[in-house]
């Protein structure tokens, strides 16, 4: 297990470096990167328009960049941004929280109604109401996230359950198929026949089988509730990361859009290695 | 009984998509004002005789616009779909037919892309390039950046059924009987994985449809005045009721009804049924 985890350990490492170098060199070729507004002050002189220049100048290797960024952010400098004129270490340690409190109530909202709806079609084994769940499911995939967005904006719905809608048909799409599969196995289909409660087969049956592959499925849920928060804090006028990524992108202010990027991949990763790890352990107990 | 039930909600989504297609390829015929044409005198006008779903804030026939709007989106998301199925072919499909530290770097790469919350991708590959483009190529790099992005599941997906195909004792065979490298890839490999390619083609079209909807509406899509559903989902920013002008919804019903549509051909039997 410990070999596992440090395995993890070392991915997320590897893929935090990796992924900070694809920045660098994105950040470096993009177009206008030579571009420097700040020589258009007028306050400035010569000297110090020579000086930015050499700035630039310094940058133009692309592995020099890459380790003097890394450096800088070793001690917790990511640099300005762009388009805010401020560090990005402050915008994202305003704007991390509410991001962070609408991605937990949005997930809590989705996983409750789905295992709700996928639980109570397992259970009821009624082909109508199976249909309906997954008619309604279907629906809400079928739907942009953005447009759920504009319209809770429309319905004055709360942001975090614009989130949950958005993540709710992709966890009931895989928790009605593994609660499906699982109530077919053989032993369950005896234990239901032998007159065994439906509450202990839930929990005695169903979820030690089921249970690595939801937790498997919560790790990419966070995944889909990161990326639903950027239609839905863009359109709803919340100030987290989504919206902040959002207008970084609008602005071209790479290096504040690397950054949180970056966050969010860090984020995702640990959601699913956590699942991962979790999940090994749950079926090593089971063994 | 069942089958017959399946097929028929699979018909009649096919049917659905080649209305809305052959609809949408009648764009010419059926407005031949187009979907620039400015109507000025009866700006943001509500359906009437001349304009069927109205006239948007600028006075150009929305009628028009959803249909030309329909042709780009349900045009270029295939061909979106084709560029990233031949990626993922050839990331998935090498890497899973050369297998060792091959398939070990294609995959931990495909994996950094599919750790990324896919609209955040999207939005931070579409800021890399720039913005003020004309609506012509805001259209190509809006799609092509939906293929050349999209390739990573069906990528993961097809190194495992390569892997499997490389294994399997046909393949050995051909090996002992001196056929190697490209040719065995080319000749024997890669036909076997063609259903596999197929599904991920079907599966990527509406993922891209609905992608570049939330891009349009985000801003970062398809550049006005050429229409596409994100840019004309874009309108429902302006209301104030759902109910004002139900007409803005037509391109959301629309879309709804597409994705659907690929939703009802593409699932399995048992789903269909359900």
């Amino acid at each position: 297990m410990l070999t596992r985890i440090a395995r993890h350990g070392f991915a997320l490492v590897a893929t935090v470096l990796l992924g900070a170098l694809l920045s660098a060199i994105l950040v470096r070729l993009a177009p206008g990167f030579d571009a420097d507004e700040e020589e258009l002050d007028p306050h400035l002189n010569a000297q110090s328009v020579q000086a930015l220049r050499q700035v630039r100048l310094e940058q133009h290797n692309i592995f020099r960049f890459y380790f003097h960024s890394l450096e800088r952010a070793v001690h917790g400098d990511l640099g300005t941004s762009i388009s805010l004129g401020q560090p990005v270490t402050t915008l994202l340690r305003q704007r991390a929280p509410l991001t962070l409190r609408l991605v937990s109530i949005g997930l809590l909202l989705s996983w409750a109604v789905a295992m709700g709806l996928a639980l109570s079609a397992a259970g009821l084994r009624v082909a109508a109401y199976d249909a309906l769940t997954t008619a309604i499911s279907g629906a809400f995939l079928c739907i942009p996230a953005a447009v759920l967005a504009l319209l809770s904006v429309l319905w004055n719905v709360p942001g975090a359950l614009a989130i949950g809608l958005i993540v709710f048909p992709n966890v009931y799409r895989y928790a009605r198929n593994l609660l499906a599969k699982a109530y077919s196995l053989p032993h369950i289909i005896t234990a239901r026949a032998k007159g065994v409660g439906e509450l202990r087969i839930l929990f005695w049956h169903v979820v030690p089988v089921v249970a690595p592959q939801l937790l498997a499925v919560a790790g990419i849920s966070v995944s889909i509730a990161v990326g639903a928060a950027i239609p839905v804090e863009a359109l709803c006028g919340l100030p987290g990361l989504g919206q902040l990524a959002w207008q970084a992108a609008l602005a071209r202010d790479l290096p504040l859009l690397m950054n949180i990027t970056i966050l969010v991949t860090l984020v995702t990763l640990l959601a699913n290695s956590s699942a991962d790890v979790i999940g090994q352990m749950l079926r090593g107990q089971e063994a | 009984m069942r089958i017959f039930r399946i097929n028929l909600w699979r018909t009649l989504a096919c049917a659905v998509l080649l209305l809305v297609v052959s609809l949408s390829l009648a764009a010419n015929w059926l407005a031949p004002g187009g979907y620039a044409k400015q109507y000025r005198e009866v700006a943001d006008a509500p359906p009437s005789r001349a304009h069927w779903l109205g006239t948007d804030e600028i006075g150009r026939d929305r009628f028009a616009r959803v249909l030309y709007g329909t042709r780009i989106s349900l045009l270029l998301a295939p061909a979106a779909a084709l560029l990233s199925t031949l990626m993922a072919a050839l990331v998935g499909g090498l890497a899973g037919y050369l297998g060792g530290a091959w398939s070990r770097i294609a995959m931990a790469v495909t994996d950094l892309f599919l750790s990324l919350p896919w609209l955040f991708l999207l939005i931070t590959v579409r800021a890399l390039m720039p913005l003020n483009v004309s609506p012509l190529v805001s259209v190509v790099v809006t799609f092509l950046m939906l293929g050349l992005l999209g390739w990573t599941s069906a990528a993961r997906v097809l190194c495992a059924t390569a892997a499997s195909v490389r294994d399997s004792d046909f393949v050995r065979q051909t090996r002992a009987s001196g056929v190697r490298g490209g040719r065995l890839f080319w000749m024997h490999v890669l036909p076997n994985l063609t259903p596999v390619l197929y599904a991920q083609f079907w599966i990527s079209i509406p993922v891209f449809i609905l992608s570049e909807a939330n891009l349009g509406i985000l801003g970062l899509g398809v550049a006005e005045p050429m229409p596409s559903w994100g840019s004309l989902l874009k309108e429902l920013e302006g209301l104030v009721s759902v109910g004002e002008e139900p007409w803005k919804f037509v391109p959301l019903l629309l879309l709804v009804i597409v994705v659907t549509s690929f939703q009802f051909v593409l699932s399995k039997p048992d789903e269909v049924a359900a």
